[in-house]
């Protein structure tokens, strides 16, 4: 009852209006090797909800978001939430410093400009995806917004 | 009134929570200004895009030198026409790699700086470069004000793109 009340919960806050070119289509697919050196392939993640979140050490906005992230993963990881973590930083070795500095319980592999391009421009930060578990698009979320809202908009579409 | 070591970390949690439950909006405007934020730089040396646009289609022989001090990997992605990539200001490499370009030019040339990584309260770039110029005299140095980012307040915009290295 509990987990069922932390995964699905009650829907107060507006859902952001997204706009994308990407909306309602295929997130793009990639595979790519995390900083666990781990295989991190985005359609072995069918059947989960990604919130696929680009990130970088120079992104004071994106690093307030992590404790959230990382919570939300504790949280609603049971309930089928899958958060992706890529960053864009041109040196990996700070991108790995923040990832254990940030004790991050997600995977992480490093972006480039043609994974960005894939994404329609990683044009700034913070910038995240809400895939749903078919694999589609289902929300971006530009710049500062308030995590409510995106823990708003993917609690729906979790199981109970 | 006295508070004992248990209360006063009581109020300052308290007072910490209540921050952290604003909006990000708003925490952001009673953040303190780092030393080397972007709103470090005056207000008078801030280029808007469209004035930039506008400097970009004058034929006039003294163009500005537009340089990029942000991230390499939004340079490639999309860049002004013409800017080039000068190194992240934040990292001491960076300013080097800026300085070693601007270095040999006269103090009057106009320099166009921009980066557009991540909002201006939090862009970690600007405020260093912009520094890093003044302090080698450049007398003619602006700044393009991208108050969200690059992709928002520029490639949205319609305003010219190029990809690249």
């Amino acid at each position: 009852m509990l987990l069922l009340y932390f995964c699905v919960g009650m829907s107060t806050a507006q859902a952001p209006v997204a706009t994308t070119s990407l909306l309602h289509k295929e997130a793009p697919e990639f595979v790519r090797i995390d900083l666990q050196h781990r295989k991190l392939d985005l359609h072995a993640y069918r059947g989960k909800v990604v919130l696929l979140d680009f990130w970088a050490t120079w992104c004071a906005s994106c690093q307030l978001e992590m404790p959230r992230f990382v919570a939300w993963q504790t949280q609603y990881g049971p309930c089928g939430l899958q958060i992706i973590g890529i960053s864009m930083d041109d040196d990996p070795d700070l991108a790995r410093k923040l990832y254990k500095k940030m004790k991050l319980n997600y995977p992480v592999a490093m972006g480039d400009d043609k994974l960005g391009q894939l994404y329609g421009g990683v044009l700034g930060l913070p910038l995240a995806y809400l895939i749903d578990t078919k694999g589609r698009v289902q929300a971006q979320f530009r710049g500062e917004i308030d995590l409510n809202l995106i823990e708003e908009r993917f609690k729906p579409l979790l199981r109970p | 009134m006295k508070f004992g070591l248990v209360g006063r970390s009581g109020i300052t949690a308290f007072l910490a929570f209540a921050f952290l439950s604003l909006p990000a909006q708003f925490r952001a405007q009673f953040t303190p200004v780092p030393a080397g934020s972007a709103f470090s730089i005056p207000e008078a040396q801030l280029l808007k895009p469209e004035a930039l646009v506008q400097l970009l289609q004058t034929s006039s022989k003294d163009k500005p030198l537009i340089l990029q001090v942000g991230s390499h990997m939004l340079f490639a992605q999309a860049h002004i026409p013409g800017s080039e990539y000068a190194g992240p200001g934040s990292q001491p490499a960076g300013i080097e790699q800026l300085q070693n370009r601007v270095n040999a030019l006269s103090r009057k040339k106009l320099i166009v700086l921009y980066c557009g990584c991540c909002p201006w309260n939090h862009c970690p770039n600007l405020g260093p470069a912009f520094a890093k110029l003044r302090e080698m005299s450049f007398t003619n140095v602006k700044v393009l004000y991208l108050a969200n980012n690059f992709g928002a307040d520029w490639a949205d915009k319609g305003y010219p793109v190029e990809q690249g290295y």
